[in-house]
């Protein structure tokens, strides 16, 4: 059985009380998602300003528990400055980290190795994954995060 | 806890607690401590006992057959809505109809007497603390018709404001409203509702899910034309739930889902529908869930709604006074703040835990509350919060419960300093 300090990592609660990039940009030339949890209520709005392929800015607007939080704060850290295509493969390991349990029970050989030297701060969400109605919490900003991007591209106008 | 902090229980809880198999488990090393009876009750062994016997004995499908078990499960199915009938105060059986939960017995209203009566012009009256059940319904509705929805507003002491009643219910066609929030736990004052709502012409229909299996029932001292609530709740399975309406208006209503019993003649042009209340009860219904709300239903007559009444006044009092002596500013216990108005529905926001990492931590020490906006967004808006973390009472909650999950908030200064 899990215990809750693989949950409750220290560095989650630091990212938990004290976020980063909070706030928002100005749309545009910013894109703005919107991401919301049903069941829990959790909400996130993410900002990005992309410019030649490149997040160049990103900001947070959220309301959530501590694994939402912390997810989005190390989310905008981890994609800052970043190239899309880098983001993008970020947001796939990170993803993939999250539905390892999922993703083994459909026999599913398409994994994703997860790189954890790549996900840096992230990898300590990987504990996550031993409490399943918390997954959702952790991968709320990053499906908030994939729409912003086709946004960006143009590929999904909403 | 001192002895002076003892609550009268007119319940003999210990006793209770033992009837009830899935208290006696352990969750990471720690007594279960359920606390959750409001999304859904536990079952005692008389329940779980009757379900069986019944599968074991005389289980086959109800309307149909002339052989022995079949005319044994027909009589089981039908005894459990004389149940019904009797434990509500409904003049008559054939008034109680069996719905899959509250849920479909609001949407066969909404489907059946709202589509024939509600219209462009048209008004219903619903309030701002219902339950996603008692809104969406409607909404999906008078997106067809084109009604007007109104809300009755949530005063700043979590009651209904009735300031407006007047004008909010002048022309409306139906009131519909919750007899207990499953948030905040107040309760609202029926009687007045149906009276201000029958003078203005219309109907009122109510939501008793959180009601029903903590309070004594009356549906004719309401004076309600269409009462809702679900077996799950009230010890009972899940699967099955109860319409009650005044027969004029189930005589009157079009049949809603179509199919095997509800039905007296099909031809290939053609059909005619049943009696009520089979009229509403299309396929094969919940069988041995009726026998088994039925066992539920049993059980706490013995105990006596009464009793279990005062038991939940007396066991709010104490969480109240418990958790407000023992953390001060540090929690704020929604809803009104005398147990005599309310029911043990306690919807907290502690220190700033969020509510999921409040609900985690208490289930590491056996207690079980529910996190989120359980199904209730515009009333999280309008209390300003995302979600709340709730712990709900019942028959099988005693003091040590309440001490157990203040102990276990305790714990939460461990992450959440």
């Amino acid at each position: 059985m899990a215990g809750l300090e693989d949950l409750y990592r220290e560095i989650i609660l630091d990212h938990y009380r004290s976020p980063r990039n909070r706030g928002a940009l100005e749309v545009p030339p910013a894109v703005r998602s919107e991401g919301f949890n049903p069941l829990c209520g959790d909400e996130i709005t993410v900002y990005l300003a992309v410019a030649d392929g490149v997040v160049e800015d990103v900001k947070i607007e959220a309301q959530g528990c501590s694994i939402s939080q912390s997810s989005a704060s190390m989310l905008s850290m981890a994609v800052k400055g970043k190239p899309v295509d880098e983001v993008r493969d970020i947001s796939r390991q990170f993803l993939a980290m999250m539905h390892t349990h999922e993703s083994s029970l459909e026999g599913d050989d398409e994994q994703v190795a997860v790189d954890e030297k790549a996900l840096g701060d992230l990898a300590a969400l990987q504990g996550v994954v031993k409490f399943p109605p918390r997954i959702k919490c952790a991968t709320l900003a990053w499906y908030t995060l994939g729409q912003g991007l086709d946004e960006a591209a143009g590929a999904a106008p909403t | 806890m001192s002895a002076d902090h003892r609550i009268c229980d007119p319940l003999d809880v210990a006793t209770i607690k033992a009837d009830f198999p899935i208290l006696a488990r352990q969750v990471h090393g720690r007594r279960l401590v359920y606390l959750d009876s409001a999304a859904s009750s536990q079952k005692p062994r008389q329940v779980l006992d009757a379900m069986q016997d019944f599968s074991v004995t005389s289980y086959a499908n109800v309307h149909r057959g002339v052989y022995s078990i079949a005319v044994e499960a027909d009589e089981g199915f039908e005894a459990a809505r004389d149940a019904v009938a009797r434990f509500i105060g409904a003049p008559s059986s054939r008034s109680v109809v069996f719905t899959k939960n509250v849920t479909e017995a609001i949407n066969l209203v909404a489907h059946s007497w709202g589509r024939s009566n509600l219209g462009a012009g048209d008004s219903i009256l619903l309030t701002e603390m219902e339950h996603h059940a008692n809104i969406v319904p409607w909404l999906m509705l008078a997106e067809e018709k084109g009604f007007e929805i109104r809300y009755l507003p949530v005063a700043d002491d979590h009651t209904l404001d009735l300031t407006d009643l007047d004008r909010l219910i002048d022309g409306v066609k139906l009131v519909s409203v919750t007899a207990m929030s499953n948030v905040l736990g107040t309760l609202n004052p029926i009687e007045r509702l149906a009276a201000a709502a029958h003078a203005a012409g219309a109907l009122i229909l109510v939501d008793a899910a959180q009601w029903v299996p903590h309070l004594p029932t009356d549906v004719v001292a309401w004076d309600a034309d269409f009462v809702g609530f679900t077996g799950h709740k009230l010890l009972g399975p899940s699967g099955i739930g109860v319409l009650w309406a005044r027969e004029e208006l189930l005589e009157a209503m079009p049949a809603f889902l179509g199919g095997g019993a509800m039905i007296r003649d099909v031809r290939l042009d053609g059909w005619t529908p049943n009696e009520i209340p089979w009229k509403f009860e299309a396929g094969t219904p919940p069988i041995t869930e009726a026998v088994g709300l039925h066992a539920a239903i049993d059980y706490l007559t013995g105990l006596g709604m009464e009793a279990v009444r005062k038991h939940e006044v007396a066991l709010t009092g104490y969480a109240l006074r418990t958790l407000n002596e023992r953390f001060g500013d540090d929690i704020t216990i929604h809803g009104p703040s005398e147990p005599a108005q309310r029911g043990g529905v306690l919807s907290l926001a502690f220190r700033d835990v969020h509510p999921h990492d409040l609900s985690q931590i208490l289930d590491q020490h056996g207690v079980c509350v529910r996190a989120g906006h359980h199904c209730a967004k515009p009333l999280m808006r309008r209390l300003g919060v995302g979600a709340t973390a709730r712990a709900s009472l019942y028959v099988y909650n005693d003091e040590s419960d309440v001490d157990a999950l203040a102990d276990a908030l305790e714990a939460t200064s461990t992450f959440f300093g």
